[in-house]
């Protein structure tokens, strides 16, 4: 068993689950087998099962973990291709930028505070919405608990990636720009991954609703705790 | 390729170094996101330049998400205690958000 928690097979195994998941996906045309979601509840059997703890793995999964900051800095390159048509539309992006922030701020807490959820958890609800390093600093100087944060935030990423696109059909919302920019505002950078394959410009809007709900979220979300009364 | 990873790193780092400077609460990532979109329209460097490894990374930045969400087992108890509220605040608002943004924009585009 002490082979298996060597960081190599770790990786190794973190590698070859989720290719055979995308293969899965490619088979079968279901969005619901999202290959990140299928990977991390594989490799969290397999923890549980041969009882090797989270610390362990966390030693292999850093080095995947790693590529996130680079990957969300070349989200600059798809940025700058759209920087005209944004420029453009300024006004309807950021006013609609303000609104996703608000809403998906002030909903999270009063619907989880309805619903008898404890003091921490609903901080570490709040910002729920945007990429995991902005998300886990702003429920750290709130006074919640950053690490669940982070795993909520994931959680979120795939019901975008998954029921994203679903949704906003069902509500008639189709211009390509509002799908991508309302996809990066509700569900981050999962999401932009989801938003890209379908293409560069709904990628492109993503990517900025990523950055703005991020920037938005990471000024307001306090303001917005404290009229609410947490 | 080594200059792909330069110009990437290198906008990462001075993210890093201004979070550093100005105890502001932006993650360098943000802000080194900024400074290539920046530097790429301001010409300082060029698209090709950075175009193979932007490619890789952004194409698999689903994979990179893999790690963080294995620590979903660290709070399978909280999660479990508190499930319903967890899941209908997530859910709800979620949804909420797509539809808020979307329609706004399509709205005051259109």
């Amino acid at each position: 068993m002490e082979l298996l928690q060597n960081y190599i097979i770790l990786l190794t195994l973190t590698f070859g689950i989720y290719y055979a998941a995308r293969q899965l996906q490619k088979w079968t045309g279901w969005i619901v087998l999202n290959p990140i979601l299928l990977t991390i509840v594989a490799l969290i059997l397999f923890l549980k099962v041969t009882g090797i703890s989270y610390e362990t793995y966390a030693h292999a999964g850093n080095y995947i973990e790693f590529w996130l900051k680079p990957a969300i800095v070349a989200l600059g390159v798809p940025l700058y291709q759209h920087i005209g048509q944004i420029r453009r539309q300024f006004l309807p992006i950021f006013l609609s930028q303000l609104a996703g922030c608000i809403v998906g701020v002030a909903s999270v807490v009063i619907i989880a505070q309805m619903m008898g959820a404890s003091k921490e958890t609903i901080i570490s609800l709040a910002p729920k919405s945007v990429t995991t390093p902005i998300a886990m600093e702003v429920c750290q100087t709130m006074g919640g608990i950053p690490s669940l944060t982070a795993a909520i935030v994931v959680s979120v990423g795939l019901f975008g990636a998954i029921f994203g696109f679903k949704v906003l059909e069902v509500w008639h919302i189709k211009n390509p720009y509002s799908q991508g920019l309302s996809i990066g505002t509700a569900s981050h950078a999962v999401g932009t991954s989801r938003a890209m394959e379908k293409g560069n410009t709904y990628g492109a809007y993503a990517s900025l609703g990523l950055i703005l709900n991020g920037l938005l979220t990471a000024l307001l979300a306090p303001f917005i705790l404290k009229i609410i009364g947490l | 390729m080594i200059r792909q990873c330069f110009i990437i790193f290198g906008c990462l780092a001075i993210g890093e170094l201004v979070v550093w400077l100005t105890g502001i609460t932006i993650p360098s990532s943000i802000i080194g996101m900024l400074l290539l979109a920046a530097l790429l329209q301001m010409k300082v460097i060029k698209e090709e330049w950075v175009k193979g490894m932007s490619d890789f990374l952004i194409s698999n930045m689903g994979f990179f998400f893999v790690p963080p969400g294995v620590a979903l087992m660290l709070y399978l108890d909280i999660i479990k205690a508190e499930f319903v509220p967890i899941a209908v605040a997530t859910v709800v608002s979620t949804i909420l958000v797509l539809i808020v943004t979307g329609w706004t924009h399509q709205r005051l585009k259109g």
